[in-house]
């Protein structure tokens, strides 16, 4: 008997190669450049290892249930944010639509903070480091002004890199620079993302554990370095009565909730890319802890080297005194050492007070320098290029430090980009017939040329305001959605049962209630803690201008009023989505519903989907 | 005759202390910081170091001004502290009461200021010459940024991965049409039916030999032979 053929009709949906590519692409793409520069700055200044105590709490509460959510989704509905929330419910459609806006707002400014770390890392190779000399002026009698009154670092950063302007208003020029970096970032997003989860899969391996190793060596190397002791002393200190302040608090919730990069839509596609039959609690809590681990493991070479920096800066003080001392009163060189130079201030201001007055030393007090806390681009691309430069052997470790923060961020960008690249493909917008490196081509092209923007002189100002009102506000309210939407909407006696069916057993108690009650009311408080907080202070921002008189201090500014039209505009964007597209299904099937035909829609199942 | 020689001398001896004296007219303070630059090959300063700073200045002078017929008496030292620190003034070689100008010196020591400096194994910053300034050497630029080289070299690599990729891409796609459209061709002729028996695709069976069924395999030899 000749029966007709049947062809096996596999899921021609790409796979990850094997689970260890998922949970690195997972990790890669939680652990990024906040996991280095926000992290440590926030456990300096809320009581050090005190702060470790909300933190675990938020993780605990916040952090993992909602992962465990967003990665139980993508697997059992095997869709992108968009497509996997119109399967949940159409009202809930404008989730995914919300998640996919942030994830396109949030890959424009990213990738330019790259452009910035490779422009210092193509730097990075000569001698001397080009931030640690002042140029001279056009008259060679001194040194360039700028870059006397600050530092040469604080020069090369605000002229030589961004050529800042003075106000968000002045856009100044197109930083040619700038943009060759730009687009060279954007070629090797392509290159990396150009077939998919395909290509991203082969180069994870690369880009998710290259900074561990090089966290290790910046580790070994920084708690050897003098002063490292004092760094990390002044951090892990804990300081109990920190606590008290409600502040302290929101900063550990907004910091694991961005630390893990939920509600981007990301991590649904990636899971969306697993066989069924995963264990994505496993996954969940793996990934959270790594994420929580790592910021840790990073934050101890990053505070050996500030303290190393602290110190250094305690010591030059301390020299530069002596040596004044020493020139005034023609001392032997050897008389006053760091050592006993207390003893003979005290001495010398009984002997001769006016000439000590006279002198006029500045006082050098350790804690003072090690109170100079910085985070964010300031930490990476100003304190730490300082303290390489004091290391002998600069050049390697700046080259080390900057690939470190490049791949950390382009793992990041990779999740980014996939959370916006699966739901267009899944959209029936796009035919079927592109090839797959067409659409990322045109993704990334479009992305560079907005990008452009932020090559301007007042650039690094809007990568601020993107981050502030694009990369937090609509986060909180989509997560919120997403969380009610399943508990709720799709209902957990439903979900706890899909996961069942993917993991073998069900949702036990911790996850029915953090589910249920405790990650909605929480992202409420957040959220509305952190509105209130935003609309106390105008928003303001800090300028760096020449002309000021207390330059090098920067200079409080206000935003004008169309720049605030617009910070409201990129935190509503997103977030008004989702009423949006409620509104849009309820006015269709009231209209359907006059027309007696019309047959209610199926109860979608996840099992049913996979069956 | 003894007491005028006696008199002259210390005549002599008044007048230079007033022409070296710490903020003098045309006088110079010198500072060394010999620990600072040599740290444990430091040598401690002597009369034997004076007198080689002495020659170095003379030296100056004379090369300067090639009518200069400065010797190493007419340079003179005074406050030396432990620091080390001095001030010097160069008098007049006919006479010792006048002094050099400033400018003078101050131009002689700038052009022979290396020569200073190596004599004592010191640096412009620790072998002071107040009031002194030195120049300032320009940077060393290279003709071409360095940045721009790196930079072209992590591009071409980048480029040349693409290119790579989307060329195996369309590789990969033209050998897949080429497969399903050959075999929709064949289909369509029906020469070749992916006929399954049994699972097993009957290309693998071997059809031409057919099943022999053994119960009527040994027909003949029911029989016996008549």
């Amino acid at each position: 008997l000749s029966v007709p053929p049947e062809i096996p009709k596999g899921d021609d949906r790409p796979k990850w190669d094997n689970k260890f590519q998922y949970i690195l692409s997972c990790i890669g793409f939680a652990v990024g450049l906040g996991n280095v520069w926000r992290f440590p700055y926030l456990c300096q200044i809320h009581g050090g290892g005190a702060f470790l105590i909300p933190y675990f709490i938020a993780l605990l509460f916040e952090g993992i249930p909602l992962l465990h959510l967003e990665l139980a989704l993508g697997q059992c509905l095997r869709k992108g944010s968009i497509g996997a929330w119109n399967a949940i419910s159409p009202y809930l459609g404008g989730v995914g639509v919300g998640s996919w806006m942030v994830s396109v707002l949030v890959s424009l400014y990213y990738n330019t903070v790259l452009t910035w770390v490779m422009w210092y890392f193509i730097n990075s190779f000569q001698e001397p480091l080009p931030w640690s000399v002042c140029p001279l002026n056009e008259n060679r009698t001194g040194l360039n002004k700028e870059c006397y009154e600050s530092t040469a670092v604080n020069y090369f950063w605000y002229r030589k890199t961004l050529n800042i302007t003075p106000d968000v208003t002045e856009s100044g020029t197109l930083q040619w620079w700038l943009i060759l970096c730009l687009a060279t970032c954007w070629a090797i997003v392509y290159l990396c993302t150009i077939r998919g989860i395909e290509t991203t899969g082969k180069a994870i391996y690369v880009t998710a554990i290259f900074p561990y190793l090089v966290l290790t060596i910046f580790l070994i190397h920084g708690l050897r370095l003098p002063g490292a002791t004092e760094g990390l002393a002044y951090l892990f200190t804990p300081n109990l009565n920190t606590l008290k302040n409600p502040r302290v608090w929101l900063d550990a919730a907004t910091q694991i909730f961005f630390s893990l990069s939920l509600a981007f839509g990301g991590l649904i596609a990636f899971s969306s890319y697993n066989p069924p039959k995963n264990d994505c609690e496993k996954d969940a809590v793996t990934v959270a802890i790594v994420n929580s681990v790592t910021s840790l493991y990073a934050s101890i070479p990053v505070f050996s080297v500030l303290g190393f920096k602290a110190t250094t800066g305690y010591w030059d003080c301390l020299d530069r005194n002596i040596i004044r001392i020493i020139n005034e009163f023609d001392l032997p060189e050897d008389s006053i050492m760091r050592q006993n130079y207390t003893d003979w201030i005290s001495f010398l201001n009984l002997s001769h007070p006016e000439k000590i007055a006279g002198l006029k030393l500045k006082s050098c007090d350790l804690q003072e320098f090690l109170d100079q806390s910085v985070s964010g681009t300031g930490l990476a691309f100003i304190v730490f290029t300082q303290a390489i430069i004091l290391m002998p052997g600069s050049q390697a470790w700046a080259i080390l430090f900057f690939i470190m923060l490049f791949s950390l961020g382009l793992s990041s960008m990779f999740g980014n980009i996939e959370g916006v690249f699966t739901p267009l493909l899944e959209l029936r917008i796009v035919s079927k017939s592109i090839p797959k490196e067409l659409l990322s081509g045109v993704i990334c092209s479009i992305c560079f040329l907005i990008a452009l923007c932020f090559t301007l002189g007042s650039g690094s100002y809007w990568i601020d305001i993107f981050d502030s009102y694009a990369g937090s506000l609509p986060l909180l309210v989509i997560a919120f959605f997403e969380v009610i939407g399943v508990a709720y909407v799709y209902k957990i006696k439903r979900f706890s049962k899909d996961v069942k069916w993917m993991t073998g057993r069900k949702p036990n108690l911790y996850w029915q209630i953090t589910w249920r009650f405790i990650s909605p009311l929480l992202l409420l408080i957040v959220f509305v803690a952190f509105v209130t907080l935003q609309t106390q202070n105008s928003p303001s921002y800090a300028a760096w201008n020449p002309k000021y008189e207390g330059f090098p201090m920067k200079e409080e500014k206000v935003y004008p009023p169309w720049v605030r039209a617009i910070c409201v505009l990129l935190a509503a964007l997103p977030c008004v989505f989702v009423p949006l597209v409620a509104l849009f299904h309820l006015i269709k099937r009231r209209r359907r519903s006059k027309d007696s035909s019309f047959a209610p829609p199926e109860v979608f199942s996840c099992q049913g989907a996979n069956s | 005759m003894l007491r005028v020689l006696l008199l002259t001398l210390s005549v002599v001896a008044i007048a230079r202390a007033e022409l070296c004296k710490p903020d003098a007219q045309n006088a110079f303070k010198v500072r060394l910081s010999i620990k600072t630059a040599l740290g444990d090959n430091a040598y401690a300063w002597d009369a034997n170091e004076e007198y080689l700073f002495k020659a170095m200045v003379a030296f100056a002078m004379r090369k300067y001004s090639s009518k200069s017929t400065t010797q190493i008496s007419n340079v003179l030292l005074c406050n030396v502290t432990d620091r080390v620190s001095f001030w010097f003034v160069v008098t007049d070689s006919s006479e010792d009461v006048t002094t050099v100008p400033a400018s003078e010196v101050e131009a002689a020591i700038r052009m022979n200021r290396n020569r200073i400096n190596s004599a004592f194994l010191l640096s412009d910053k620790t072998l002071q010459f107040l009031k002194i300034t030195s120049t300032l050497s320009p940077p060393v630029e290279p003709s071409t940024p360095v940045w721009l080289i790196i930079f072209g070299v992590v591009l071409c690599v980048i480029v040349a991965g693409i290119v790579f990729l989307i060329a195996a891409g369309i590789q990969q796609r033209k050998k897949k049409n080429k497969e399903s459209t050959e075999r929709e061709n064949l289909e369509e002729k029906g020469e070749v039916t992916v006929a399954v028996e049994n699972g097993i695709p009957c290309e693998a069976l071997d059809l031409k030999s057919g099943h022999i069924n053994g119960v009527f395999a040994a027909d003949d030899e029911r029989f016996t032979s008549l």
